[in-house]
């Protein structure tokens, strides 16, 4: 029989893949937004910053801090659940990865968002679900919380453009 | 006419802690019409050197936003939803201009549709439609009654529970 691998090999692997993904993109560390991973469940953490306060009278999160944390969820959630096979099922080399850089993301089409209540000056929360997946497009859904998880503050849906294996002629490049 | 001018927008943005940090910048008002810009920033990068769609998103909430303020009863209003259409890639290093036009205005709800685009002109990088909360108070037109306002509106606010 096979012994399974050690349980710290595994999380090396994984986390390796997370780090390569999220790790190169600018935008997220201006933010300053990282991933909580168990297992292939990630959860997207916005740790407040002062500089993220749209009225600061309020003081609450600025609408667009809260849009880009949305995206951020949504489109790394989507690349996540593509990269996984390749980290756990197929020929995934974590020296091979890092060498070549991080993958490409899929691109956004359209993101709206409905902001339900303002954002308190706190950390905030976003978990995202791939509902619709396709060889060229992808539809996201994603919520985001601060203090309690059944009380979401924003939600968005996005459609994105697939990373194509060659150069192609579609028309949408944001 | 409209006695809204660019240093009033230019007083708001600067005013908003997170449009500040992106180096928004004031360039047109006229009653219910703001454009405004902000300039390419490597830190807002998303994949390779391409601004990510969430500084855009940045750009329209607060173009669209402030186009709310400047109507007659047009403070404190807030972003009840807000759609972005992503057309193309920003050209990297190059200004983003985002226009805002309010083009239904109901006792409660604005209508806002926002274009941005960089230096061609030619072709948008991204349209967006929202709707905003509408009906709230008037405007304030010096430094001290935007204090004010923005004070009442953070009360209301709590109120609201929001």
């Amino acid at each position: 029989m096979k012994t399974p691998e050690p349980v710290q090999v595994i999380k090396e692997r994984r986390d390796t893949a997370l780090n390569a993904l999220v790790g190169g993109i600018n935008f997220v560390q201006f933010l300053g937004i990282r991933f909580d991973r168990k297992g292939d469940e990630l959860t997207a953490v916005l740790p407040y910053d002062q500089k993220l306060i749209g009225n600061p009278m309020l003081p609450a999160l600025h609408g667009g801090a809260t849009a880009g944390f949305l995206e951020v969820a949504a489109v790394v959630q989507l690349a996540w659940q593509e990269l996984w096979g390749q980290i756990e099922g197929g020929p995934f080399d974590p020296e091979r990865f890092a060498a070549e850089g991080r993958p490409r993301l899929p691109k956004t089409i359209d993101f709206s968002v409905d902001y339900l209540r303002a954002g308190l000056p706190r950390d905030a929360y976003a978990r995202a679900r791939v509902n619709r997946s396709g060889r060229r497009y992808a539809s996201v859904h994603v919520e985001a919380w601060q203090d309690n998880v059944n009380r979401p503050f924003a939600q968005a849906t996005g459609h994105f453009l697939m990373p194509q294996p060659k150069q192609d002629d579609d028309p949408s490049g944001g | 006419m409209s006695d809204f001018s660019v240093d009033w927008v230019q007083s708001f943005i600067d005013a908003l802690p997170y449009s500040k940090a992106l180096g928004m910048r004031a360039d047109e008002v006229s009653e219910g019409r703001v454009s405004i810009s902000m300039p390419y920033a490597q830190a807002l990068a998303g994949d390779g050197e391409v601004l990510h769609g969430g500084a855009i998103s940045a750009l329209m909430d607060t173009t669209s936003g402030t186009a709310v303020m400047t109507l007659p009863k047009g403070l404190g209003t807030a972003t009840l939803d807000l759609r972005i259409d992503y057309m193309r890639a920003a050209t990297p290093g190059q200004r983003v201009r985002a226009s805002a036009e309010c083009y239904h205005i109901t006792r409660t709800v604005v209508f806002v549709r926002t274009t941005a685009w960089d230096e061609d002109e030619s072709k948008p990088v991204a349209t967006a439609a929202g709707a905003f909360t509408y009906g709230h108070m008037r405007a304030p037109r010096t430094p001290e009654e935007m204090q004010a306002a923005m004070q009442a509106l953070a009360t209301r606010q709590k109120e609201l529970g929001q």
